[in-house]
This record gives C-alpha cells, structure tokens and sequence, in this order.
C-alpha cells in the first residue's frame, strides 16, 4: 500500500487558484445551463461526462446524482475538476461563449459536486460479478487508477504495480498545488480503490525489479499507464552543477516535502510549455524574489494554455522571449546561465550572449517519450505506437479515452454499429484480444 | 409628454399605479410613502373587525433559480382597530389630496356594512373597494370568497354598498370561479361602478418534503393559501378580458393580478383595466419599482403615439377572440438565422421530444457552423415551441406563408363550407 506523504510539505503555503463554490453560487451558475442537446461541452470533454445533465442536477440540487454522472463517466473526476484545462475544452466550447454571455463555469461546478461526494462519503460503484481474469497495470497514476476502477466494475482482479512509495502519479507529485495539493491525490486515489480488489504493489519497478515478461505470464493483460519519462536536458555545458534541476523533478520534491530554497535570489524557469508555467508561479509563491521563464520563441508562439499564461503573468512573474541558455557557469553550484538571443526562427543570433544570474535553475523542456518509457520496461515495442503482441498491452491514453461509456451511450452506440453492420467495437473486452488505441 | 392621469370608476389619481389591498398598504406610514414613491394610488388593506393572523403566513415558488415567481399568503384582513386605520387614512388623504386611497372592507352583515362606509367616507376615502375575494380564512366565516362566489349574494351586498355610499364603489372578484362573468356581471347590477380583478388563486403553494406539511407551515398544520405573484398573471389576464369582452359587462376594472412592472400594466391597460394594482412585487422589491414603472409606461405612450390613458384602455379587447374564429388558414413556419444561432439545439430536442420532429441536427455534424439545425418547412407545423425555447434574441422567427388558401375560420368551415388547408405533421 501507498506510504502516507509528509504533513510538512512545501506546496502547503499553496492556497486555490480557482476558488470553490458555496451551495448557493454553485445553484446560481448551474441554473445559468442551457442544458443543451448533443452538448458541445461533453463533446469537449476527453471523458464524455454528460455536462448538462451533471449541471441539472445541481440545479435541482439532486447534488449526488450529479456527482453519479460524473464519476459514472469519469472516477477522476474531482481531480480532473480541479486540473483540466476547461478552458480550452468544455468551458472553451460552451455555446455561451457566441452569444456573447460568459460560460458556464464547467470545472468549478464539477468540483462543487464531487467534492461533496468525498464530503459526504457517497460512494456510487461496486465491484462486477468476477470473471477470473487478472490485469497487471504499470503505474499507480490517473490512467492506471481509472482502468482499474473500470475493470473492478466489470469483475475483473487488478494489481497495480508502482515504483515510487506514494500512489496517485503525476497528480501526486506534478500537479500545481494552487490546483490540487497531493494529499488530496492521494485520498483521490484511496476513494478510487475503494472499490476494492486492486492490489497496489508499491516500489516495485517493472524492467527492474520485476520483469515485464513476468507480468505477461501472471495477468490475462497488462496495461501501461506509466506517463511521461524523466525531464529532456538541454545538453550545453555546467549543466551538470548544483542548484540545475528538471522542473518535474523539483516540483516533485516540493509536493511531497520541504525544498530548500534558502540563498535563492534569482530563479529561471527554462521552456514555454505548462509545466514551465508552473514552475515560475510555484518558485514565486514559495518565495523566490526573482523568478523568470525564459523561452527561445516569441510570447505569442509559447506552447503553454494562454489563460494559464495570462494568470502567471498577473501573478507577477517575468520572462525573457527569445533567448536560450548556452550554458551555466558558477563555482561549485550555479550562479548564472549564459544565454543567446534567438531570431524568430528560434536560430541564435550571433554575438547576442549575455548573463543571467540563476542561484537556481528548472529545465522545463520537456519529458521523454512513451517509446522510451517502454523501452526501461525491457518491452520489445519502442515506438510508442501503443500495440504489441496480440494487442494484450494497451497504451494509456487510448484506454482511458476508451472507458466505458455511460449505459445510454454505449446503447446508442451498439445501435449505430448495428446498422453499419458490425458489433459494438469500443467496449473493453478482455480476453478478446481487441486494440484498445 | 403623456397624460398618465387615471380615472378609474370616478376614481381619479396622478398615474394608474395602485397598491393592491395587502401588506405594503397596511398603514399610513407605508402608503405615504408610497405616494412619495409615486404610487398614484392605494387600496387600504381591508377593514373589518380586526382579527388575529397566525405566523408564518407566505410561501413561495423558486424557478430555476429565479425566487418567488410565485407567492401564496394565509394572512387575513387588517389587525389593527378601526380608530387606528381612520385616523391614519384621514391624516394620509390630508397630506396627499390628489393621490386615490380607495378603502377595502369586509364586514358581515347590513349594519356593519352601513357603518363602516360612513365611517370609511368621513375619513376620506375616494373610493372603496368591497373585498368578496379572499379565499382562506375570512371565506370559512361566511366572507371574502364566500360572497364572490355567489353572484345574489354578491349583488345584495354591493347593492347595500352603493346605497350607503357616497363615492365610486368597487367590487374586487375572487378568480376562485369556474367562469368570471356572471360574478361580474352581478356586481354591476348590484350597482357598482366597477371591479377589481383578481383576488388571490386557493392554492397549496408547496409541500415541505422533509417535514410532510404543505406550506406555509405554522406549527404541524398548513392550510390553503391565496396565490399570487408574477406566476398569476395570465389567469388575472384571461379574467379581465373575460369581462371586458363581454358586451354586457360595461362597468370599469381595476386589474389586479402578477403585475410586476409596466409591461405586465400595459398588458393588462390594452385588455381593458383602467388601473393597476400591485401588491407582490412590492412586497418583494418595495415601493421602490414604481419609478421604472411610470417612466416605461410614459416611454411606451410617447412611442405609439397616446396622449392619454384612454387611448390604450381596451385596444386589444376587440382581438381576444373565440377559437372557431380564428383562421385555420393562416400558416407559418419557424425559420432559423444561422449566423446567430449558437448551437445549443434546443429547439432540437424540444421539436423532437415536444412537438412535430421536424428541426433536425444538420447531418454533417462536424464542426461549429453545422451546428445549426435544419429545419424541415414541409413538416412545420408552426407552433412556436423552438422558438419559445431558443435562448438568443430573434434567432428563430415564425414566418408566415402563403399557401394558396384564402382565410376560412372553422366557424365559416362548419357554415359556409369553406375549404381547409392539407393538414401538417399530423400522419
């Protein structure tokens, strides 16, 4: 099982970003719902959580059938509340947003009503009739928690193996702590596994402690929900000296414990992307004096959410565009990065170097690749194309994109693909060897 | 500049605006504030003998979030003395010359009725208003409703009424009737000089579901309650129109029933009302609300052009009609404007689940822009349900069409064998 977190832990300063509602706004927003047909906002939604419906039921404050069709869609669901990026999906999508009217706000709703259901301790699914099949799956992050509530639902034993001693993955140990703090992950994922019938393995490594041929022969199928790798390095000289880390990694420490910051004056954050984001708003709040993001393109090209962005910005963070370190220089630890400036083409420009002092450096670059990632399992497939072997290893993401849909769903479903002439293809058969991707 | 001078029954006051006979015209302090406000009038909350009121007395309806679109009321008539509401009816008249206070009363028998009009009259009334309306309480001792429901009985009191009195008598209706005219009608043979319409609707206005008691609750028991509110308003609008209408009703009305702002009080001016008069949403918003409901009825007369009162009171009386008058072949179909539909498909699944299933989702269902749904004009049978639906402003329109007919009403069908139209959306 999952070794509790440390009560001291840096992200505790941390308080929400978005702000929860009290019964009384969530019921003037859910009342704000058209309650579309065909609604675009479950169209938006990577997990297909029948929005209008849940709003309704706010509304009407049937608040534990709201939380039902949440969880019903998606068992992560007050996680995701609290992370997804509805701006650019359901929130993004709602028709409010061409008639001019502000949105409804999706994710704070969901929120109200999920966190009611931890509140509350409401608990929705049971374990299915058992089918004495087994499921091995790698990682006890969000996409192994979710195939794995799933797969107790229709009856199937599950073991989760888990290198790190703390469960719940990435939203354990990545996500912002204005968003979620990794207590609340962790008790996410106890909810999760409530279920019962999952098997956690913690520290143990498949390609490493436990081979991944073993797993195969153990489980009737395996499932690698194992994320991304380690942070990508920018590969230029002094990388190597203390005080340079990878922003995942740090941002790990901090979630999970106290990071010493003291002597830090000067912290850069290098890459455009969301984690970059993070790093800079994160490093601000826990006190750093001066925080900067440097990234080699231009403002508006940044890869990172715009409104993820803008909220950084307003929070008082600086950032340099278009330049890039070329390395990192300090005697015994860093004590500044030597960068160039790059033209629109992100090409350096030559005799643009200048200093930047940097008692403390994250590399948000990016992180390796799910072909890497299977390759340190010892799997055969390095190409990330998600199939292997008889199709028995079903990548993550196309799994969970593929849950099970909610009943009405999945009739309608069945219905269309009767008419095309063929069976309903998207349900998660096991032992009938489907590609899950 | 229009006139909004208002003469209802010979009761005259500086704007049709009246209190209704409730709460917010309980006492002098509060009617005189009104009339600061700019209510032009005020119907006293009824005297009586003055009773004892149990607590609590109002419920209500929530919508959607929307509070209140409905309200009910077990409160009975005044419970303060007679010597108090005189006094404080002459010192309101005094201060306020111009304003109408009309005196809403309920005694029982002859000589209570004999002495409250005189005395009613000596402190100044304009006008009063004989309350055979009120549907809880007052009713089970033999008053309010008791009498409105009975048209001799109505029209022996009104007519004692209108012997003892020296100003414009009205009668305030109770809804609680399966058909208003004939209450009506006997009020004026009585000889009142006009009505007011309508008292509150017997209601049960909701059930407390924890606690199994209907509300509003006092103590273990509930009773029924007298509903009113924004909710009544087409009731109180069928009533009016009912009378007005009706060639032997000739007498004037005060309308009374969900008026909350000037809109609903020229709605009820153009079926004939005279007045208005309000009593929720001043309880809910206060006197307040007057000020938006003078200047939109003063904006409403300059634009379509009516100097007075006059010459909006009844205008659309002569089209409120009877069904077999209607023309069966008068046709239109809901056309959608695609450049300001969002999407929401509402009118989707209202057409589908609700009505003739002919708006459909556009077949290429990807992207925005197909979102826009198809609406099929062969199946239309034109009953506004998408366009009630749609939440943008003039995004559906219903459209008329010509489809060869000349107009024939079922009447002139069943007559003069007119012919019909092909029927729509209905194999």
């Amino acid at each position: 099982m999952s070794k509790p977190i440390p009560t001291e832990r840096s992200e505790s300063v941390f308080s929400d970003f978005k702000h929860e509602y009290a019964p009384h706004q969530a019921a003037v927003e859910a009342n704000r719902c058209l309650y579309c047909s065909d609604a675009p906002c479950t169209k938006a939604c990577p997990t297909h959580i029948d929005v209008p419906e849940f709003i309704r039921k706010i509304a009407t404050e049937n608040v534990k059938g709201s939380a039902r069709t949440i969880f019903d869609a998606n068992i992560l669901g007050m996680s995701c509340a609290r992370v997804c990026p509805v701006e650019v999906l359901c929130v993004g999508d709602c028709v409010y947003n061409a008639m001019g009217v502000p949105p409804i706000q999706i994710g704070k709703l969901q929120r109200y009503a999920t966190d009611q259901a931890y509140e509350k301790g409401w608990r929705f699914f049971e374990a299915g009739k058992p089918t004495g099949k087994s499921v091995g799956l790698i990682g006890a992050g969000p996409a192994s928690l979710a195939a794995a509530h799933e797969l107790r639902r229709m009856g199937h034993a599950c073991t989760i193996y888990e290198k790190r001693e703390v469960i719940g993955g990435l939203n354990t140990t990545g996500v912002a702590p204005y968003k979620m703090r990794a207590d609340r992950s962790v008790d996410e994922a106890e909810w999760v596994l409530a279920i019962g019938g999952i098997d956690v393995k913690t520290g143990v490594e498949i390609g490493k402690s436990h081979a991944f041929e073993e797993l195969e022969k153990k489980h009737d199928a395996v499932f690698v929900g194992v994320g991304l790798g380690p942070d990508t390095r920018l590969g230029v000289p002094g990388e190597e000296l203390p005080g340079i880390h990878g922003a995942v990694e740090l941002i790990e420490r901090m979630k999970l414990g106290k990071l010493p910051l003291q002597g830090v004056k000067h912290a850069l954050v290098i890459g455009g992307g969301n984690t970059a984001i993070d790093g800079v708003r994160e490093l601000m709040v826990l006190g750093v004096p001066n925080v900067t993001l440097v990234y080699r393109g231009q403002e508006p090209k940044m890869p990172g959410y715009r409104h993820e962005w803008s909220a950084a910005r307003e929070a008082g963070v600086s950032a340099l565009f278009q330049a890039v370190p070329v390395a990192f220089e300090g005697s015994g630890k860093v004590e500044r990065a030597r960068c160039v400036r790059m033209d629109e083409n992100k090409k350096p420009i030559a005799g643009s170097e200048f200093n930047v002092a940097a008692e403390l450096v994250l590399m948000a670059i990016g992180q390796s690749t799910l072909g890497e990632q299977l390759a340190s399992l010892g799997h055969r497939d390095q190409k990330g194309s998600g199939r292997h072997r008889r199709t028995r290893c079903h990548r993550a993401q196309g799994l969970v994109r593929r849950r099970r849909l909610s009943q009405r769903w999945q009739r309608s479903r069945e219905r269309r693909g009767r008419r095309q002439g063929r069976g309903a293809g998207h349900s998660l058969a096991l032992g009938r060897q489907k590609c899950l991707i | 500049m229009p006139d909004l001078t208002t003469n209802c029954a010979g009761i005259r006051s500086p704007n049709p605006f009246w209190l209704a006979s409730a709460p917010p015209a309980n006492s002098g302090g509060q009617v005189q504030r009104a009339f600061d406000a700019g209510w032009g009038g005020a119907v006293w909350k009824t005297l009586g003998q003055p009773i004892q009121n149990v607590s609590s007395r109002f419920g209500a309806i929530n919508y959607s979030g929307t509070r209140a679109i409905g309200f009910n009321n077990i409160e009975l008539i005044t419970d303060r003395s007679l010597e108090v509401n005189f006094r404080e009816i002459y010192e309101t008249k005094k201060k306020f010359p111009k304003h109408a206070v009309v005196v809403s009363l309920m005694v029982e028998t002859q000589e209570e009725w004999k002495d409250i009009i005189k005395r009613s009259i000596d402190a100044g009334a304009d006008g009063l208003e004989l309350n055979f309306g009120c549907p809880h309480g007052m009713c089970e001792r033999g008053m309010g409703s008791a009498v409105g429901q009975e048209p001799l009985v109505n029209e022996r009191i009104t007519s004692w009424a209108v012997e003892y009195s020296t100003v414009p008598v009205l009668v305030k209706l109770t809804p609680n009737v399966s058909d208003v005219l004939p209450h009506g009608l006997a009020a004026q043979k009585g000889g009142a000089h006009g009505v007011s319409l309508i008292n509150t609707i017997k209601s049960i206005i909701a059930v407390d579901i924890d606690r199994f008691v209907p509300e509003p609750r006092v103590g273990s028991l509930s009773t029924n309650g007298g509903y009113c509110g924004a909710a009544v308003k087409p009731i109180a609008l069928h009533m009016l129109a009912r009378l007005t209408r009706s060639g032997e009703f000739k007498i004037p009305v005060s309308g009374i029933g969900g008026i909350t702002n000037w809109r609903d009080a020229v709605e009820f001016m153009l079926l004939g009302a005279s007045s208005v008069q309000v009593c929720t949403e001043v309880m809910l918003k206060g006197y307040r609300i007057v000020e938006d409901m003078i200047e939109g009825l003063d904006e409403y007369m300059a634009s379509h052009g009516f100097d007075t009162l006059d010459q909006l009171v009844g205008k659309a009386v002569p089209a409120f009609s009877e069904w077999g008058d209607l023309d069966l072949n008068y046709e239109t179909i809901a056309k959608i404007d695609a450049k300001k539909c969002i999407g929401c498909q509402l009118c989707v699944v209202a057409c589908h689940d609700g009505a003739h299933q002919c708006i459909h989702q556009s077949k290429e269902t990807n992207g925005d822009a197909t979102r826009v749904p198809v609406i099929d004009e062969s199946e239309c049978v034109g009953c506004n349900l998408c366009k009630i639906v749609c939440p943008v402003p003039d995004c559906i329109s219903m459209v008329p069409v010509d489809n060869g007919f000349a107009p024939a009403t079922w009447n002139q069908h069943v007559t003069e064998g007119l012919p019909l139209r092909p029927k729509k959306g209905a194999h």
